[in-house]
């Protein structure tokens, strides 16, 4: 199942509408990381909420996905952790160590636009 | 109760089946939405597992009661290469696959008892089981 991927204004929005095999989570690392070429994106947001479940390689994917929008110049953040999978991930191990991660989509925004604005202030 | 619900993995979709169908059973034990999560990705982790490195196997899911408790166990079974150092395995970190070696030890945590068995060309089978705690 393909994620709809969704621009607003400087931003990216990926809402994963169900569970997802590892094809379409690397679908969708490809996607983005090309969208923001493209559209010459500063921030992508990825929301998770409806993820059923957080393991190893969906974790992986979506750290390697940030890791390589941020080399394009464009920060990633996760939102919508659920209690119960960010439970599952912590007995896992998995961190999303290095990862911006908030609460939800409105949270999201607030933390690109303050990234964002850090970045053009600094030039 | 003797239903058993085998399920044959040999692509990523039947990794997201046999989480879903683990889901769907642990809910029918009466585990929280917290416990069924648990449950579901520690699923994930040895499906994967039979993926990376056996190319196909098969899930097994069951309803255990013992005395007045119950719980699900959950069996992954493949004739793949097998694992020739069973405790190296268990390490956090260890992986022969470019995976994060998080697999068995992640979904030993998740679950309450977990036992590999395993042999170099003799195949790989985790038997893992979880109760539902009494109150709550």
């Amino acid at each position: 199942m393909e994620v709809p991927i969704l621009k607003q204004g400087f931003y990216l929005i990926a809402s994963i509408q169900s569970a997802l095999t590892d094809a379409d989570l690397s679908q969708l690392r490809e996607a983005l990381v090309a969208r923001v070429g493209k559209f010459r994106a500063r921030g992508v947001i990825v929301d998770v909420t409806a993820l059923d479940v957080m393991d190893s390689f969906a974790v992986r994917t979506l750290r390697d996905l940030a890791h390589m929008t941020r080399l394009r110049g464009a920060e990633t953040v996760i939102v919508g952790i659920q209690p119960e999978v960010a439970f599952a991930m912590v007995q896992l191990g998995l961190t999303l160590k290095g990862v911006a991660t908030a609460l939800d989509l409105e949270e999201g925004l607030v933390f690109l636009d303050r990234q964002v604005k850090a970045r053009s202030d600094h030039v | 109760m003797s239903d058993e619900l085998a399920i044959a993995i040999a692509s990523d979709v039947d990794v997201v089946s046999a989480r879903q169908h683990g889901r769907e059973l642990a809910a029918e034990v009466g585990f929280s939405a917290g416990d069924q999560t648990v449950i579901a990705a520690a699923i994930s982790e040895i499906a994967r597992n039979i993926l990376n490195y056996a190319r196909r196997g098969a899930i097994t899911l069951r309803i255990v009661l013992d005395g007045d408790r119950s719980g699900i166990i959950i069996v992954a079974s493949d004739q793949g290469p097998g694992i020739p150092d069973v405790p190296r395995a268990m390490q956090d970190g260890y992986s022969t696959s470019g995976g994060l070696g998080l697999g068995l030890p992640g979904a030993r945590r998740l679950m309450d008892e977990f036992e590999v068995v395993s042999a170099p060309r003799q195949g790989t089978t985790v038997t893992m089981k979880k109760w539902k705690r009494k109150h709550g």
